[in-house]
């Protein structure tokens, strides 16, 4: 009843081909940025900013790069905690050796970076195909590891290899460092997740998004109606690695602190985020969110409830914590192999009709 | 009538003579899943169980009770992020995440937050110098100590020079691995041995090409940085090789029951650091025994009381609570805040007479911490493993390392972190 077009009227060719046609859609969407930029900064805590909130916001950049890479122009990557670690030791080397630079800056210039790296390894998509692209990207993956761990100069030529963020500040407040207020720390990087969103969604929408698409359904017909496969693949990799390489930098510099690229950017974050696009969905930047919430959330909320309420022991919490989220997975997959976006996408059809299904 | 006004002037009186008092917390960032399970394990219960057995035997720490929060890392750094968070609001006194990566990540928050962590033998080792890290501890010894060491040893073993021979060092890539690598080439200048370097990533399983190597340029010694399940797999490629297993030193990290145990016999002579003493044979486990493992409250599955590691969980179990007891003279209040406790930490003074009254007598080091020093003496002892006894025995006693090329290292790292943080050195 409430959530229909009818009623709705559109006068411009730009309000028919807005992002959010439905008006229902878009209070919602209005009211939550509003929650989000004007309500959550006076409630949050440290807890919530560096236990949950934080690697939410983080992952889901990092769920949109790959989305855009995967879900838009379908070449499988494996390489993205690889690219992640491009990001953070970018940004650790510029931190270092630009004290003075604003970390708006270092953190555009890290996901800059990561770009031109994502194009160098994207370059064998235009041979390979498939599962032999994944292979390819997963050496990416553990050449970029080896290359952090290997040569002195990216860690500073510290004792220990580890990296650790200086503190810094953006308008006079801290966001990276020790005295971190969580509120500012949390706007930073909503603000990162808010523009490259909004970016990301246009972008999908536009010529280029059309043409990855056309690229992922079937490359030689996209190629027979013109469309460039070098340049279209390889801006779907720059693109893509550029949303990583943020989420990289951000991960180690606002939400860690500090971090070894051999534990914190291994192949298991690679997966990570995979999973993160497919169960939240192949080519959705809603799904991006979902899966970014579903795989760092849920693992929080298990925990608490089973060590916390039920005062279960830890290991065999975390044990379970395994089983659940592993079981959810499968079971998920089979119900729904095309993830929250889908369920969503289906209850927004049945909403339209409600209440008459015919 | 009367009984149960009686009964409630009792209650009032018995309100009014114990105030009441918060529990002491002790969270406990453990790991009892994952590849580095083996080791975390016996280390969180001899944790765990330490402060059960204090509860049980003195009512606690000078009268308030002390409380474990246990939280599973898995040596994760995130998961350790989300572990401190949850748990400094519950009043943390101190931390020790067993993870020298947790450990990096703690050292700017934690002293923001004015909590105390002890990095026992682990984490960033110019933390010894107290002037910069003001909230870090990692008395009674270091990686750093630790390196040297495992040189001299060799040093001894191969008749008082080294110079010419080679030594490998197999280390797990990663902050803690890596930690050594410079003392060892400063070592190396010094007393002109050769140094060759063997990463083994994360988690260890695989390590064929390592051993291979070390068949092949057959070094004079092989010094392991080693945790967790890289432990086991080693000391069988060793023994795969017929390495001689005296000439293979671990550091303290990597000389446990249960990575030697898996080798077999294989594994008999193999060497490891010590920075305290091994085997069950103190009056102390007596008392584990009588309070907490009969009374049914021993932490885990309760199998580990005695081995290696069990035993470095439950001294660093007392030196916190010795820390805290300080802590509670220095300030002449039961209940104590963070704060305090890296005032007790920073005073604290371990002798033989505190140690025997505990019933752990010549358990560890004697020592005592200041302000220019919070990492302790350094000393160190070499244990050695006797496959068919399955048995750890110390095979010298507690010696010094070389601190002047350490100190030298120290104040170096330590001013690098100062200039990088913008930190005044000075003590508090």
């Amino acid at each position: 009843m409430l959530y229909r077009e009818a009623g709705d009227f559109k006068t411009s060719y730009a309000k028919d081909q807005q992002t959010f046609p439905i008006a229902f859609d878009r209070w919602g969407y209005f009211i939550t940025i509003a929650f989000a930029f004007l309500v959550v900064p006076f409630l949050i805590n440290d807890y919530w900013v560096n236990a949950v909130v934080l690697p939410f916001l983080i992952y889901s950049i990092a769920a949109i790069g790959l989305n855009i890479l995967t879900g838009y122009c379908g070449q499988v990557s494996l390489g993205t905690g690889g690219f992640m670690a491009v990001g953070a030791f970018s940004a650790y080397k510029l931190m270092t050796a630009f004290p003075e630079l604003s970390m708006i800056i270092v953190i555009l210039l890290s996901g800059g970076v990561t770009a031109f790296v994502g194009i160098l390894f994207g370059l064998p998509s235009l041979r390979i195909k498939g599962f032999y692209l994944a292979v390819a990207t997963l050496a990416a993956q553990f050449f970029l590891v080896w290359m952090f761990n290997k040569f002195p100069w990216f860690y500073n030529y510290s004792a220990s290899g580890q990296i650790s963020a200086p503190e810094r500040s953006v308008f006079g407040f801290a966001v990276t460092g020790a005295n971190v207020t969580p509120a500012v720390s949390y706007l930073f990087c909503l603000c990162f997740v808010f523009v490259l969103a909004w970016a990301a969604r246009n972008l999908t929408r536009g010529a280029n998004g059309r043409k990855w698409m056309a690229i992922r359904d079937m490359d030689i017909a996209a190629e027979i109606i013109g469309v460039d496969p070098l340049k279209t693949k390889l801006t779907a990799f720059g693109v893509s690695s550029f949303y990583i390489g943020i989420a990289g930098a951000l991960l180690f510099a606002i939400y860690l602190g500090a971090a070894e690229v051999g534990e914190a950017f291994d192949i298991s974050k690679s997966f990570l985020v995979l999973f993160m696009i497919i169960i939240g969905g192949l080519g959705s930047i809603f799904g991006s969110f979902a899966g970014a919430a579903f795989m760092v959330l849920m693992p929080v909320l298990l925990k608490n409830i089973m060590v916390g309420y039920l005062g279960w022991p830890t290991d065999l919490a975390s044990h379970f914590q395994f089983v659940i989220v592993g079981g959810l997975i499968v079971i998920f997959l089979i119900l729904e192999p095309h993830g929250f976006a889908q369920l969503w996408r289906l209850a927004k059809e049945k909403l339209r009709l409600w209440p008459f299904p015919h | 009538m009367k009984l149960t006004k009686l009964a409630a002037a009792a209650v009032a009186a018995s309100i009014a003579a114990t105030p009441v008092l918060a529990d002491l917390v002790f969270p406990s960032l453990d790991y009892r899943t994952g590849p580095y399970a083996a080791n975390g394990i016996p280390f969180a219960d001899g944790y765990a169980d330490y402060f059960t057995l204090v509860n049980a035997r003195d009512g606690g720490i000078g009268g308030v009770a002390a409380k474990v929060i246990a939280c599973e890392t898995g040596y994760n750094t995130e998961k350790g992020v989300e572990c401190y968070e949850s748990t400094k609001g519950e009043g943390a006194l101190v931390y020790q995440p067993l993870s020298t990566g947790i450990t990096y990540q703690l050292i700017p928050k934690a002293t923001a937050d004015g909590i105390p962590v002890h990095s026992m033998g682990y984490g960033r080792t110019s933390a010894a110098n107290g002037k910069v890290f003001s909230n870090i501890f990692n008395y009674p010894a270091n990686y750093w100590n630790g390196a040297s060491h495992a040189v001299n040893h060799a040093i001894a073993d191969s008749g008082g020079d080294i110079s010419g021979k080679t030594i490998a060092l197999v280390y797990h890539n990663s902050a803690y691995g890596k930690e050594p690598i410079r003392t060892l080439e400063e070592l190396s200048k010094k007393h002109g041995f050769k140094l060759s370097l063997l990463a083994v990533d994360h988690p260890g399983q695989e390590q064929k090409s390592q051993w291979l190597q070390i068949r092949r340029e057959k070094p004079d010694y092989v010094f392991m940085w080693g945790w967790g399940v890289m432990n086991q797999v080693a000391i069988q490629e060793a023994a795969n090789i017929r390495y001689p297993m005296d000439k293979f030193v671990g550091i303290w990290w990597s000389g446990s029951e249960n990575d030697v145990l898996p080798a077999g016999d294989g594994a008999n002579g193999y060497k490891a650091l010590a920075m305290h003493n091994v085997g069950s044979d103190f009056p102390v486990f007596d008392d584990i025994k009588k309070y907490v493992v009969d009374a049914g409250n021993a932490a885990g599955a309760g199998d580990q009381v005695g081995t290696v590691l069990y035993n470095r969980g439950m001294y660093a179990a007392m030196l916190a609570v010795e820390a805290a007891k300080t802590a509670q003279e220095i300030h002449g209040t039961a209940d104590i805040t963070p704060a305090m406790m890296r005032d007790g930490m920073e005073a604290l003074v371990i002798d033989e007479a505190k140690m025997t009254a505990l019933g752990m007598p010549n358990f560890g080091p004697t020592f005592s911490v200041s302000c220019e020093n919070h990492g302790g003496p350094g000393l160190g002892a070499i244990s050695q493993w006797d496959a068919s006894a399955k048995k750890w025995s110390l095979i010298s006693g507690f010696e010094p390392s070389d601190n002047e090329i350490i100190n030298a290292l120290i104040a170096e790292d330590s001013a690098a972190f100062a200039a990088e943080n913008n930190i005044a050195e000075g003590c508090k």
